[in-house]
């Protein structure tokens, strides 16, 4: 497809072609990607609206599904407010280096075989440069919002993301030892096997597979480790002197980060979008052109599957769980999280080393 | 001029020009936000080097971790600008001094008999499947891994040393363990006693 | 034993799983939303809604001005002028109720010897300025001419239990 569009282009400079081709491919990842955002913020009220008996959103549009909709139109033409004596170009600057990096890790992720904007070989190392940038949003809005709250939020949020971060390196660590590759997609193949979800790193790197996800979800703050926001205590952490759109980035930057940690998770430790199916049902079924073939065989499709499954399972645990006292946060992270990942990095050394099948054989 | 030498022209402006933000701001939250972009450009001419691995890491340590910490502390100080710009005239012949002896010193290493381009050639640029970081592992270690162990005992040793420093019992702690009130079993803690009940009349 | 069975516990999370699939099952249970405009809760008679004042069946206003309501009202939302009339009752010339201040406690009915003040049913009421808020009693009796079926079941209905 893209050397139709090069070939139906080939009257423009060659460098302007590239750009064109770069900046599709960055819109055609991007739009969705808001889409999914803005539905992840209905779905999420409807989840635990369902958890909680009761039914949620249900007005704007059939079964309030034009709700994300309305909600960004009134986003857009409230005012936003600059705090006295704030920094204005840092209070600009805050939501902006929140969703900047958010957005720009997703450059590296694959969704199939090949379907990747950019095929770094550290992509996996790119990503953990990437989400450690965000922290800058979060501290630059908490101190140039002028406000103890908003300087509390900051603080918390600061120190929560960086410990954290540690723990989810270790994980991934043990993930590249497992693979031998810093590329996602090769990790992913690495994860292809004639036993199906047996092959996956979800069964061999078990205790990185939880690890990784709870980091995850403390590193995105999202409840239970909400103690940035922490609504009843701090009102609303690092944004509560923000409104309108400069506000909705930062719900734009958490959500997409959200589905980028859910997809992660599925990318390095269930196998992406290799099929669950794989030694459940003879290779004959899932290999050739058919229609049955494509929706049983590898695809973009399951991948997507496995990213809705944690993002459900990020919702729940919102509605589920009651917000981590500070020090037990900090707690987790430093004396449960890391000694266990170093623990068990040695064990997959050890197994690769070893060639313990029928992962590493 | 190619698209490599653009880029490389941008990144070095914005390092230089970050660079010289970091002395000459007033407010030390945005020096150290200058600084942050400053390690951020040079990432970025680094992996215009193929240094990708060491690029990523400069982020990962030095932007994501390191000047956060740094952030921490300048934000967390109350900083008076009027005291700070006191001694600018008093100090600047001394700091004229020390800038003069370290440009001296810098431009005998740094001329171009040392890094000149005859000296130290463009890099020759690799195959697409060349990995900067499987080569840095590969030297790391075989060839430096005395110098690599070393490090990493300092380290643990340096590490170890500030929290030694630092720890400090509390005397009268409060704070209650979650896990001990959730392991109460009521066997543990209730003995119920079988007793004869008494007569009325007695 | 017991804390190295604890300590396996904590390890593997159970709380946690506990937790998670109870909510897990309230997710799939039937939901307890009432759709407001379209369905409505059960009312009570005693509701204490938007204020009315009654008359009686030949026409005659209720209220003597005996003030006991402006009197017990603990947010002190009414004003009460009176005179007498020329057949020699004692009648209000204003009888101002600012709902903006009520609290809906329901004294002034409670208090009222002739049931002249009560409180309805009606709710779904607003106002876009102070003013529509400032019930006067041209204003609460045309509610009490408008709801007076109503309003006479109400009482009716509480009687046994007054």
């Amino acid at each position: 497809m893209i050397e139709a569009i090069e070939s139906a282009l080939d009257f423009l400079p060659a460098g302007l072609v590239t750009l064109i081709i770069i900046v599709g491919k960055i819109l055609v990842l991007v739009l969705p990607l808001m889409g999914a955002v803005a539905y992840l913020t209905l779905a999420e009220r409807k989840v635990i609206g369902y958890m909680q008996v009761r039914i949620g959103p249900n007005r704007v549009g059939p079964r309030g599904l034009l709700q994300p909709i309305a909600d960004a139109v009134k986003l857009m033409f409230k005012e936003t407010i600059f705090p006295a004596k704030a920094n204005r170009f840092l209070f600009i600057s805050g939501p902006i280096l929140t969703l900047a990096p958010a957005l720009a890790a997703w450059a590296v992720v694959p969704f199939d075989d090949g379907l990747v904007i950019s095929n770094v070989d550290a992509s996996l190392l790119y990503i953990l440069a990437m989400t450690s940038l965000g922290v800058y949003g979060v501290i630059i809005a908490g101190w140039a919002s002028n406000s103890k709250y908003a300087f509390l939020g900051a603080l918390r949020s600061a120190a929560q993301i960086v410990s954290y971060e540690i723990a989810m390196g270790f994980a991934l660590v043990g993930v590249l030892v497992a693979a031998g590759s810093l590329n996602l997609g090769e990790i992913v193949e690495a994860q292809r096997g004639s036993l199906g979800i047996i092959n996956w790193y979800m069964i061999p790197l078990l205790p990185l597979f939880i690890v990784y996800f709870i980091a995850g979800v403390a590193e995105t703050n999202r409840a239970p480790f909400d103690v940035a926001e922490g609504e009843s205590e701090i009102v609303a952490g690092f944004h509560v002197e923000y409104s309108s759109m400069t506000f909705s980035i930062f719900f734009l930057a958490e959500y997409a980060n959200m589905i980028l940690i859910a997809l992660l998770t599925a990318l390095m430790f269930l196998g992406g979008w290799l099929s669950p199916l794989h030694g459940v049902l003879p290779a004959s079924l899932l290999e050739g052109e058919g229609v049955l073939a494509l929706l049983l065989g590898d695809g973009i499709h399951w991948l997507l599957a496995k990213t809705s499954f944690f993002l459900f399972l990020f919702l729940w645990f919102r509605a589920t769980f009651p917000r981590y006292r500070y020090d037990q946060i900090m707690r987790l992270g430093w004396k449960i999280f890391i000694p266990i990942t170093i623990v068990w990095l040695l064990v997959a050394a050890a197994m690769v080393v070893w060639k313990i099948g029928p992962w590493f054989n | 001029m190619g698209l490599e030498s653009i880029t490389f022209y941008i990144f070095s402006a914005i390092l230089v020009g970050s660079a010289v933000l970091v002395v000459s701001l007033r407010n030390p939250v945005f020096c150290a936000l200058a600084l942050v972009l400053a390690f951020f450009t040079s990432a970025g001419l680094w992996i215009l080097l193929e240094a990708e691995f060491l690029a990523l890491t400069l982020i990962l340590v030095y932007v994501g971790a390191v000047m956060v910490l740094f952030l921490f502390v300048v934000m967390m100080l109350d900083i008076n600008l009027a005291v700070l710009r006191e001694g600018f005239t008093r100090y600047l012949p001394f700091g004229l001094g020390v800038a003069i002896v370290l440009v001296a010193q810098l431009a005998l290493i740094v001329g171009p008999e040392h890094f000149g381009l005859e000296a130290m050639p463009k890099p020759e640029p690799h195959a697409a499947d060349y990995s900067n970081t499987k080569e840095i592992g590969r030297v790391l270690y075989t060839v430096y891994l005395y110098p690599f162990e070393l490090a990493a005992v300092i380290l643990v040793v340096a590490i170890i040393a500030a929290i030694s420093l630092t720890l400090r019992r509390r005397r009268k702690k409060q704070t209650m363990t979650p896990e001990d009130q959730v392991n109460v079993r009521s066997k543990d803690r209730v003995r119920l006693v079988k007793m004869a009940s008494g007569n009325k009349d007695e | 034993m017991t804390a190295i069975t604890n300590y396996f516990k904590s390890l593997i999370l159970v709380e946690l799983f506990r937790g998670l699939v109870l909510t897990g099952k309230y997710f799939f249970r039937k939901k307890i939303t009432v759709q407001y405009p379209e369905e409505k809760t059960p009312m009570s008679p005693r509701f204490r809604g938007l204020h009315a004042q009654r008359r009686y069946p030949n026409g005659e206003e209720r209220c003597i001005a005996c003030k006991l309501c402006e009197a017990v009202c603990p947010a002190l939302a009414i004003t009460i002028d009176l005179e007498e009339r020329d057949d020699g009752t004692r009648r209000t010339t204003r009888y101002d109720i600012d709902l903006t201040k009520c609290i809906f406690c329901g004294f002034c009915e409670e208090s009222c010897p002739v049931d002249a003040i009560v409180e309805t049913r009606h709710f779904e009421y607003h106002g876009e300025n102070r003013d529509d808020l400032y019930m006067t009693k041209e204003k609460l009796l045309a509610v009490g001419d408008k709801m007076e079926k109503q309003i006479a079941a109400d009482r009716a209905a509480d009687a046994p239990f007054r």
